[in-house]
């Protein structure tokens, strides 16, 4: 599952947020903390994650804290996704 | 005439239980404050001032997050007589080596005695000090003076005279950080009384809603210092829990019935843009009166997605109006009437780009719209003048410069500054407009400013950063923003020439310019171009030309 997660958020971040497509992007470099994601393009990327794979990230939940590069990013969505094919529907 | 003080006073003993100020912040519950509990906080800290040996008239920066102890230790230094500067807080995404200079070179101008913080940004205040300078306190706010009834006799706030500095107030980055405007009770309150008449203000019935930051003109003003001495409620929520949840503004108008809003454009595109309707189950808009569109160009088209998106809650589409405004005439310089929508004028595109006029559109050629800022308001004159100085008829356009009795005391401690910037008590605004029946329509600048989200920033700040960088040829450097209809705001563009013709190379000097000045300026940059040499555009005299070499990539861009 994760192998289909990162690259579409590299492509992503690259294409729509940092307009340079393409920029390589490494899995531990640090995307919010580095100041490279603005907190604007960071209601894209909630918004993305969302729209891409079923997923939410909640306003409160972005931030460096919570997740700061691509891998801890992946496994966020990763384990959410596992989640809700588990349980809870997607839409309320 | 009077002060701020002595309107102070009045709220205490007249309208002591009157919310003030009712403080939002993202799980929490909302916390509100009185006028009889902001005039006791404040006096905790005008107490705390006189302790420490603050004398009237002397400068204190307030570096604080959004909260009471920002709103209290503000009015805290008004009721001692000091001046108050609130300056942004150094956040995860800056650099602290640049804050910290940042923070000394503003310090080295505006020669501030008192620094009041709070224990988390303490370190980094005192690491921006030097011996000699005039920093002689910082105050942490645990360790202000006990609560007790304020002896209004004894406060020196009470005494200031109208014509008094009463604070300072600066715009963002290294540059604008070294200009303070300094504004005098008398010019603040002539601000406020015409503009409340602009607006039809009701401090019965209005409520103002809020997230902007009080470092701003439009926030300090607007949003704070207008409701407070005007004893209208303000509701204010964090500029950080709104950039990541927008949709907060809308529940807390609708939860509040909010009347009045002022939004930079970009807001509007974010908001239509960026909320789901998820979010706005139940919310009720039909209350906000005026949303007003401030500090950086309007756009039509911003507005019309803004009421498409959100009539569907109640919006009534001529809530939104435009305001013109800067803060050395306080804020606002025009308003658009409340009573209708901004008027929007349609030009024909060629003849404004190509002979800078503004003319009704030919038949069958593009034609462009531009929506006005207003009219004067009733203490401002504005005239449109060439490079001479000479005035210009209706639909010509030239420099915007204004005159009125809500003016800048000055630049403080700048009087270079203040002396370019007023030339027979005029002030020039270095913004190019034009007149239409007494309508405002701001087109550009002439100065080189770039405004992102409502914030100015200067060019030559980012482009001494890019500098910087290993491999990047020292001065040849360019930055200047370009408009992105999608985000209602200007982008940022670096352009930097290095030696290197190898796109390998040139990516990772790219990376690298990108990451620094990031870092050093909280400015995300959207293009960082690297070019070889001789790309970048210089004037004879060897200055780099900023809208020659726009032009230039905008030209690569689309080709």
């Amino acid at each position: 599952m994760t192998e289909d997660i990162t690259p579409a958020l590299v492509k992503f971040i690259a294409e729509k947020i940092l307009k340079q497509a393409n920029k390589i992007i490494k899995t531990d470099e640090a995307l919010i903390s580095s100041g490279l994601i603005d907190s604007f393009s960071l209601m894209d990327l909630a918004l993305f994650i969302e729209d891409t794979f079923g997923v939410r990230i909640e306003d409160t939940e972005l931030n460096a804290q919570t997740f700061d590069n691509l891998s801890q990013l992946t496994e966020l969505i990763a384990s959410r996704m596992q989640g809700r094919s588990a349980a809870a529907p997607l839409h309320q | 005439m009077t002060t701020f003080s002595n309107l102070l006073q009045l709220s205490y003993l007249e309208i002591p239980e009157k919310v003030s100020i009712v403080l939002q912040n993202a799980g929490q519950p909302d916390q509100e404050i009185t006028y009889r509990q902001l005039i006791l906080g404040a006096n905790r800290y005008a107490l705390t001032l006189t302790r420490e040996e603050i004398k009237p008239g002397e400068v204190v920066l307030l570096i604080l997050q959004h909260g009471q102890d920002l709103a209290f230790s503000f009015w805290g230094a008004v009721l001692r007589s000091a001046m108050p500067a609130i300056m942004p807080f150094l956040s995860e995404k800056l650099s602290p080596e640049r804050y910290r200079a940042d923070l000394a070179s503003l310090i080295s101008i505006t020669k501030p005695s008192a620094i009041i913080t709070s224990a988390e940004f303490e370190e980094e205040a005192r690491s921006a000090l030097i011996p000699g300078d005039s920093v002689r306190r910082v105050i942490v706010t645990n360790t202000i003076e006990p609560q007790s009834e304020p002896d209004f006799d004894t406060l020196a706030g009470v005494k200031a005279s109208p014509e008094d500095i009463v604070l300072l107030q600066h715009s963002s980055g290294t540059t604008g950080l070294q200009k303070g405007v300094a504004l005098s009770h008398k010019a603040v309150l002539n601000q406020l009384d015409a503009y409340s008449k602009a607006i039809n203000l009701d401090p019965e019935k209005d409520v103002i809603v809020s997230w902007l930051p009080l470092y701003h003109d439009m926030g300090l003003i607007a949003c704070f210092l207008l409701p407070v001495l005007m004893r209208v409620t303000l509701v204010e929520m964090s500029p950080f829990d709104w950039v990541r949840a927008p949709y907060k503004l809308m529940q807390s108008v609708s939860q509040y019935k909010g009347t009045l809003s002022w939004l930079p454009n970009f807001a509007f595109n974010f908001s239509a843009n960026k909320i789901r309707e998820r979010n706005l189950e139940g919310v009720d808009l039909s209350t906000w009166r005026a949303i007003i569109n401030c500090s950086e160009p309007v756009h039509v088209e911003s507005h019309k997605i803004f009421a498409e998106k959100f009539s569907a809650f109640g919006l009534r589409p001529q809530a939104l109006q435009t305001c013109y405004a800067m803060a050395e005439n306080v804020f606002g310089v025009t308003q658009s009437p409340l009573d209708q929508s901004p008027v929007v004028d349609e030009i024909d595109r060629e003849v404004f780009m190509t002979q800078r006029l503004a003319t009704p559109p030919i038949v069958g050629r593009p034609a462009m719209k531009m929506m006005s800022s207003g009219q004067s308001l009733a203490n401002t004159k504005i005239r449109i003048v060439d490079e001479n100085g000479k005035d210009l008829p209706d639909r010509v356009v030239g420099e915007i410069i204004m005159q009125s009795d809500c003016m800048l005391t000055e630049y403080y401690n700048r009087p270079d500054a203040t002396e370019l910037a007023l030339r027979n008590g005029w002030y020039m605004t270095g913004d190019y407009g034009y007149l239409a029946n007494g309508e405002l329509y701001v087109s550009g600048r002439k100065k080189d400013m770039i405004i992102v989200g409502g914030k100015n920033i200067y060019p030559q700040d980012l482009e001494s950063l890019a500098n910087e960088v290993p491999g990047v040829h020292p001065g040849r450097t360019v930055a200047f923003g370009i408009y992105d209809e999608e985000a209602g705001t200007e982008e940022v563009v670096i352009i930097a020439e290095v030696d290197s013709e190898e796109p390998s190379e040139q990516e990772v000097i790219a990376d690298a310019i990108r990451k620094h000045v990031t870092k050093s300026s909280a400015i995300a940059l959207r293009h960082v171009k690297v070019v070889g040499e001789k790309w970048i555009v210089k004037t004879s005299s060897g200055k780099t030309a900023r809208s020659a070499n726009k032009e230039k990539f905008i030209q690569e861009l689309n080709s």
